[in-house]
Protein backbone atom coordinates (compact mmCIF):
# COMPACT_ATOMS: atom_id res chain seq x y z
CA UNK A 1 0.00 0.00 0.00
CA UNK A 2 3.04 2.55 1.18
CA UNK A 3 4.46 1.77 -2.75
CA UNK A 4 1.24 2.53 -3.95
CA UNK A 5 0.65 6.16 -2.05
CA UNK A 6 4.25 6.84 -3.42
CA UNK A 7 3.40 5.98 -6.63
CA UNK A 8 0.09 8.22 -6.98
CA UNK A 9 1.56 10.92 -5.20
CA UNK A 10 4.12 11.20 -7.96
CA UNK A 11 2.32 10.81 -10.83
CA UNK A 12 -0.01 13.56 -9.65
CA UNK A 13 2.82 15.87 -8.76
CA UNK A 14 4.91 15.25 -11.85
CA UNK A 15 1.96 15.31 -14.02
CA UNK A 16 0.84 18.65 -12.70
CA UNK A 17 4.47 20.30 -13.06
CA UNK A 18 4.71 19.30 -16.35
CA UNK A 19 1.04 21.04 -17.20
CA UNK A 20 1.92 24.02 -15.36
CA UNK A 21 4.69 24.48 -17.47
CA UNK A 22 2.31 24.50 -20.42
CA UNK A 23 -0.27 26.62 -19.18
CA UNK A 24 1.84 30.02 -17.64
CA UNK A 25 0.22 32.38 -19.93
CA UNK A 26 2.51 33.72 -23.25
CA UNK A 27 2.64 37.60 -22.17
CA UNK A 28 4.74 36.36 -19.30
CA UNK A 29 7.42 34.88 -21.49
CA UNK A 30 7.87 37.26 -24.06
CA UNK A 31 10.24 39.48 -21.59
CA UNK A 32 13.94 38.88 -23.01
CA UNK A 33 15.25 37.67 -19.65
CA UNK A 34 12.50 34.93 -19.09
CA UNK A 35 13.46 33.66 -22.76
CA UNK A 36 16.86 33.38 -21.81
CA UNK A 37 16.32 32.26 -18.31
CA UNK A 38 13.77 29.47 -19.64
CA UNK A 39 16.77 28.27 -22.02
CA UNK A 40 19.54 28.42 -19.57
CA UNK A 41 17.53 26.18 -16.60
CA UNK A 42 17.67 22.87 -19.10
CA UNK A 43 21.34 23.11 -19.78
CA UNK A 44 21.65 23.30 -15.87
CA UNK A 45 19.54 20.88 -14.91
CA UNK A 46 20.96 18.28 -18.01
CA UNK A 47 24.44 19.11 -17.12
CA UNK A 48 23.37 18.12 -13.18
CA UNK A 49 21.78 15.40 -13.77
CA UNK A 50 24.79 13.81 -16.31
CA UNK A 51 26.99 14.65 -13.59
CA UNK A 52 25.06 12.94 -10.56
CA UNK A 53 23.83 9.80 -12.38
CA UNK A 54 28.08 9.25 -13.51
CA UNK A 55 29.76 10.07 -10.31
CA UNK A 56 26.94 9.32 -7.55
CA UNK A 57 25.76 6.00 -5.95
CA UNK A 58 22.76 7.43 -3.63
CA UNK A 59 24.12 10.66 -1.87
CA UNK A 60 27.63 8.94 -2.06
CA UNK A 61 30.23 9.97 -5.05
CA UNK A 62 31.99 7.58 -6.84
CA UNK A 63 34.54 6.96 -9.27
CA UNK A 64 33.33 3.62 -10.95
CA UNK A 65 33.80 2.10 -14.82
CA UNK A 66 30.39 4.80 -15.84
CA UNK A 67 32.94 7.85 -16.14
CA UNK A 68 34.79 5.47 -18.86
CA UNK A 69 31.38 5.00 -20.18
CA UNK A 70 30.42 8.50 -20.53
CA UNK A 71 34.07 9.64 -21.73
CA UNK A 72 33.07 7.24 -24.21
CA UNK A 73 30.12 8.86 -25.48
CA UNK A 74 31.67 11.98 -25.16
CA UNK A 75 33.92 10.80 -27.80
CA UNK A 76 31.08 9.16 -30.00
CA UNK A 77 29.45 12.98 -29.85
CA UNK A 78 32.43 14.98 -30.98
CA UNK A 79 32.74 12.44 -33.43
CA UNK A 80 29.26 13.33 -34.44
CA UNK A 81 27.23 9.64 -34.00
CA UNK A 82 23.93 8.89 -34.11
CA UNK A 83 21.94 9.47 -30.45
CA UNK A 84 21.64 5.53 -30.43
CA UNK A 85 25.95 4.88 -31.32
CA UNK A 86 26.36 7.11 -28.39
CA UNK A 87 24.50 5.52 -25.49
CA UNK A 88 25.57 2.05 -26.75
CA UNK A 89 29.39 3.08 -26.86
CA UNK A 90 28.90 3.96 -23.31
CA UNK A 91 26.83 1.20 -22.12
CA UNK A 92 29.50 -1.15 -23.78
CA UNK A 93 32.42 0.32 -22.90
CA UNK A 94 30.73 0.51 -18.90
CA UNK A 95 30.24 -3.09 -19.20
CA UNK A 96 33.83 -3.68 -20.95
CA UNK A 97 35.64 -2.07 -18.30
CA UNK A 98 33.70 -3.59 -15.73
CA UNK A 99 34.26 -7.64 -17.12
CA UNK A 100 38.02 -6.36 -16.98
CA UNK A 101 38.26 -5.53 -13.71
CA UNK A 102 36.24 -8.62 -12.69
CA UNK B 1 21.59 33.42 -37.98
CA UNK B 2 18.57 30.82 -38.04
CA UNK B 3 17.56 30.69 -42.04
CA UNK B 4 14.70 32.24 -42.60
CA UNK B 5 12.81 29.59 -44.45
CA UNK B 6 13.43 27.06 -41.78
CA UNK B 7 15.00 24.84 -44.69
CA UNK B 8 14.72 21.39 -42.52
CA UNK B 9 12.71 18.23 -44.69
CA UNK B 10 9.92 16.70 -42.39
CA UNK B 11 11.77 13.34 -43.02
CA UNK B 12 14.90 14.80 -41.46
CA UNK B 13 12.88 16.00 -38.18
CA UNK B 14 11.30 12.62 -37.66
CA UNK B 15 14.46 10.90 -38.48
CA UNK B 16 16.27 12.87 -35.56
CA UNK B 17 12.95 12.31 -33.17
CA UNK B 18 12.64 8.59 -33.81
CA UNK B 19 16.28 8.17 -33.22
CA UNK B 20 16.29 9.83 -29.66
CA UNK B 21 12.46 7.84 -29.48
CA UNK B 22 13.97 4.40 -29.96
CA UNK B 23 17.32 5.08 -28.61
CA UNK B 24 15.47 6.12 -24.90
CA UNK B 25 12.65 4.52 -25.79
CA UNK B 26 14.77 1.21 -25.22
CA UNK B 27 15.97 1.76 -21.65
CA UNK B 28 12.64 1.81 -20.13
CA UNK B 29 14.33 -2.22 -20.36
CA UNK B 30 16.69 -0.98 -17.68
CA UNK B 31 13.83 0.56 -15.68
CA UNK B 32 12.00 -2.20 -15.39
CA UNK B 33 14.38 -4.45 -14.32
CA UNK B 34 15.53 -1.91 -11.85
CA UNK B 35 12.43 -1.43 -10.25
CA UNK B 36 11.56 -5.11 -10.24
CA UNK B 37 14.71 -5.89 -8.50
CA UNK B 38 14.13 -3.16 -6.08
CA UNK B 39 10.61 -5.11 -4.75
CA UNK B 40 7.87 -3.19 -7.11
CA UNK B 41 5.82 -5.45 -8.69
CA UNK B 42 5.02 -5.93 -11.99
CA UNK B 43 1.83 -3.62 -12.16
CA UNK B 44 3.70 -0.96 -9.95
CA UNK B 45 6.21 -1.05 -12.69
CA UNK B 46 4.64 -0.54 -15.27
CA UNK B 47 1.86 2.06 -13.45
CA UNK B 48 5.09 4.15 -12.94
CA UNK B 49 6.17 4.21 -16.54
CA UNK B 50 2.53 4.80 -17.84
CA UNK B 51 1.96 7.73 -15.37
CA UNK B 52 5.10 9.18 -14.46
CA UNK B 53 7.02 8.76 -17.56
CA UNK B 54 9.58 11.29 -16.46
CA UNK B 55 12.89 8.35 -16.40
CA UNK B 56 14.94 10.29 -13.51
CA UNK B 57 12.05 10.52 -11.29
CA UNK B 58 10.82 7.29 -11.93
CA UNK B 59 14.42 5.78 -11.29
CA UNK B 60 14.26 7.87 -7.96
CA UNK B 61 11.79 6.68 -6.70
CA UNK B 62 12.31 3.14 -6.91
CA UNK B 63 16.01 3.87 -5.50
CA UNK B 64 14.12 5.49 -2.19
CA UNK B 65 11.64 2.85 -2.05
CA UNK B 66 14.59 0.06 -2.48
CA UNK B 67 16.38 1.97 0.21
CA UNK B 68 13.57 1.88 2.99
CA UNK B 69 12.19 5.17 2.81
CA UNK B 70 8.85 6.87 3.15
CA UNK B 71 6.50 6.87 0.44
CA UNK B 72 5.89 10.54 1.08
CA UNK B 73 10.30 11.35 1.15
CA UNK B 74 10.48 9.25 -1.72
CA UNK B 75 7.48 10.61 -3.69
CA UNK B 76 9.11 13.96 -2.85
CA UNK B 77 12.06 13.10 -4.13
CA UNK B 78 10.88 11.94 -7.51
CA UNK B 79 8.86 15.20 -7.63
CA UNK B 80 11.80 17.40 -6.89
CA UNK B 81 13.40 15.85 -10.15
CA UNK B 82 10.33 16.17 -12.24
CA UNK B 83 9.73 19.89 -10.93
CA UNK B 84 12.95 20.82 -14.27
CA UNK B 85 9.44 19.68 -16.67
CA UNK B 86 7.91 22.92 -15.81
CA UNK B 87 10.57 24.78 -17.05
CA UNK B 88 10.65 22.79 -19.80
CA UNK B 89 6.92 23.44 -20.32
CA UNK B 90 7.50 27.22 -20.41
CA UNK B 91 10.06 27.27 -23.27
CA UNK B 92 8.23 24.58 -24.82
CA UNK B 93 4.61 26.16 -25.05
CA UNK B 94 6.39 29.33 -26.27
CA UNK B 95 7.40 26.93 -29.58
CA UNK B 96 4.32 24.84 -29.77
CA UNK B 97 1.95 27.05 -29.58
CA UNK B 98 -0.26 24.95 -28.79
CA UNK B 99 -4.63 25.59 -28.25
CA UNK B 100 -5.22 25.22 -24.65
CA UNK B 101 -7.35 22.30 -25.30
CA UNK B 102 -4.59 20.03 -26.55
CA UNK B 103 -2.55 21.58 -23.81
CA UNK B 104 -3.68 18.83 -21.00
CA UNK B 105 -2.97 16.10 -23.49
CA UNK B 106 0.31 17.32 -24.75
CA UNK B 107 1.75 17.81 -21.44
CA UNK B 108 2.74 14.15 -20.06
CA UNK B 109 4.77 14.59 -23.04
CA UNK B 110 6.64 17.09 -21.59
CA UNK B 111 10.16 15.62 -20.98
CA UNK B 112 14.10 16.46 -21.34
CA UNK B 113 14.12 14.07 -24.58
CA UNK B 114 10.75 16.10 -26.30
CA UNK B 115 12.22 19.31 -25.23
CA UNK B 116 15.56 18.58 -26.48
CA UNK B 117 14.55 17.90 -30.03
CA UNK B 118 11.98 20.54 -30.18
CA UNK B 119 14.74 23.15 -29.19
CA UNK B 120 16.89 21.91 -31.80
CA UNK B 121 13.92 22.37 -34.71
CA UNK B 122 14.36 26.16 -36.63
CA UNK B 123 10.52 26.35 -37.44
CA UNK B 124 7.08 25.51 -35.58
CA UNK B 125 6.50 23.04 -37.92
CA UNK B 126 9.03 21.01 -37.18
CA UNK B 127 9.48 21.84 -33.38
CA UNK B 128 5.76 20.23 -33.53
CA UNK B 129 6.49 17.00 -35.69
CA UNK B 130 9.94 16.64 -33.69
CA UNK B 131 8.24 16.94 -30.33
CA UNK B 132 5.39 14.64 -31.10
CA UNK B 133 7.04 12.00 -32.94
CA UNK B 134 9.72 12.05 -30.29
CA UNK B 135 6.84 12.06 -27.23
CA UNK B 136 4.74 9.12 -29.35
CA UNK B 137 7.54 6.86 -30.26
CA UNK B 138 9.08 7.18 -26.64
CA UNK B 139 6.03 6.68 -25.02
CA UNK B 140 4.64 3.50 -26.61
CA UNK B 141 8.64 1.87 -26.25
CA UNK B 142 9.16 3.24 -23.14
CA UNK B 143 6.14 1.62 -21.94
CA UNK B 144 6.54 -1.75 -23.70
CA UNK B 145 10.46 -1.96 -22.53
CA UNK B 146 9.51 -1.15 -19.23
CA UNK B 147 6.99 -4.38 -18.78
CA UNK B 148 9.65 -6.75 -21.21
CA UNK B 149 12.59 -5.42 -18.33
CA UNK B 150 9.95 -6.23 -15.36
CA UNK B 151 9.09 -9.58 -16.75
CA UNK B 152 13.00 -10.52 -17.64
CA UNK B 153 14.32 -8.80 -14.65
CA UNK B 154 14.83 -12.30 -12.88
CA UNK B 155 16.83 -14.07 -16.39
CA UNK B 156 18.80 -10.48 -16.50
CA UNK B 157 20.61 -11.03 -13.11
CA UNK B 158 22.43 -7.94 -12.13
CA UNK B 159 21.78 -4.86 -15.04
CA UNK B 160 25.26 -3.43 -13.91
CA UNK B 161 27.61 -5.97 -15.41
CA UNK B 162 25.75 -5.34 -18.86
CA UNK B 163 26.74 -1.53 -18.33
CA UNK B 164 22.99 -0.76 -18.34
CA UNK B 165 23.21 2.01 -15.96
CA UNK B 166 25.38 4.32 -18.25
CA UNK B 167 22.76 4.04 -20.27
CA UNK B 168 21.01 7.04 -18.47
CA UNK B 169 24.16 9.60 -18.25
CA UNK B 170 25.09 8.72 -21.82
CA UNK B 171 21.36 10.00 -22.90
CA UNK B 172 21.69 12.87 -20.70
CA UNK B 173 25.14 14.06 -22.20
CA UNK B 174 23.40 13.61 -25.84
CA UNK B 175 21.04 15.81 -25.13
CA UNK B 176 23.08 18.63 -23.59
CA UNK B 177 25.61 18.77 -25.98
CA UNK B 178 23.73 20.56 -28.83
CA UNK B 179 22.38 23.20 -25.73
CA UNK B 180 25.70 24.50 -24.96
CA UNK B 181 27.38 26.77 -27.80
CA UNK B 182 28.17 29.60 -25.71
CA UNK B 183 30.41 30.78 -22.97
CA UNK B 184 27.30 31.62 -21.29
CA UNK B 185 25.70 28.25 -21.62
CA UNK B 186 29.28 26.38 -20.92
CA UNK B 187 29.29 28.26 -17.80
CA UNK B 188 26.18 27.31 -16.74
CA UNK B 189 26.67 24.06 -17.56
CA UNK B 190 30.09 24.02 -15.47
CA UNK B 191 28.29 25.73 -12.78
CA UNK B 192 25.19 23.20 -12.10
CA UNK B 193 28.10 20.07 -12.16
CA UNK B 194 30.07 21.75 -9.22
CA UNK B 195 26.42 22.15 -7.50
CA UNK B 196 24.89 19.32 -8.71
CA UNK B 197 27.77 16.73 -6.84
CA UNK B 198 28.81 19.02 -4.15
CA UNK B 199 25.63 19.53 -2.57
CA UNK B 200 25.09 16.00 -3.33
CA UNK B 201 26.59 14.52 0.04
CA UNK B 202 24.61 16.59 2.42
CA UNK B 203 21.09 17.68 0.95
CA UNK B 204 18.05 15.64 0.83
CA UNK B 205 17.75 13.34 -2.73
CA UNK B 206 16.72 15.62 -5.67
CA UNK B 207 17.15 18.70 -4.07
CA UNK B 208 20.49 19.41 -5.01
CA UNK B 209 19.11 18.97 -8.77
CA UNK B 210 17.08 22.01 -8.07
CA UNK B 211 20.12 23.58 -6.12
CA UNK B 212 21.92 23.10 -9.37
CA UNK B 213 19.09 24.94 -11.67
CA UNK B 214 20.08 28.05 -10.11
CA UNK B 215 23.45 28.47 -11.52
CA UNK B 216 21.35 30.08 -14.89
CA UNK B 217 19.26 33.13 -12.60
CA UNK B 218 23.05 33.23 -11.31
CA UNK B 219 24.90 33.39 -14.02
CA UNK B 220 22.44 35.66 -15.79
CA UNK B 221 22.77 38.09 -12.97
CA UNK B 222 26.41 37.74 -12.92
CA UNK B 223 26.64 38.46 -17.02
CA UNK B 224 24.30 41.55 -16.32
CA UNK B 225 26.20 42.86 -13.77
CA UNK B 226 29.54 42.70 -16.24
CA UNK B 227 27.58 44.37 -18.64
CA UNK B 228 26.38 46.96 -16.90
CA UNK B 229 30.35 47.69 -16.00
CA UNK B 230 31.63 47.58 -19.25
CA UNK B 231 29.03 48.62 -21.51
CA UNK B 232 27.08 47.07 -24.36
CA UNK B 233 29.82 46.18 -26.20
CA UNK B 234 30.15 42.45 -24.69
CA UNK B 235 28.72 39.92 -27.22
CA UNK B 236 29.75 36.47 -26.62
CA UNK B 237 26.80 35.22 -26.56
CA UNK B 238 25.41 35.73 -30.53
CA UNK B 239 22.57 32.80 -31.08
CA UNK B 240 22.87 30.06 -33.75
CA UNK B 241 26.22 30.03 -35.14
CA UNK B 242 25.68 26.19 -36.68
CA UNK B 243 27.22 23.31 -35.27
Amino acid sequence: MNIWIAIGLTAVGCYAVKLIGLLIPAGLLERPLVQRLAALLPVALLAALTAQQTFADGRVLVLDAKAAGLAAAGVALLLRAPFLLVVAAAVLVTAGVRAMAG
Amino acid sequence: MRSEDGGKPDAAVVRDALGVGVAVGLSGFAFGVTSVGSGLTLLQTCALSLLVFTGASQFALVGALAGGGNPFTAAAGAFFLGVRNAFYGLRLSQLLALPRAVRPFAAQWVIDETTAVALAQPTRRSVRIGFTVTGLTLYVLWNLTTLLGALGADAIGDTDAWGLDAAGPAVFLALLAPMIKTTTERVVAGLAVVLGLGLLPVLPAGVPVLVAALAAPAVLWAEGRRRARTGPAEDDDTVGEGR
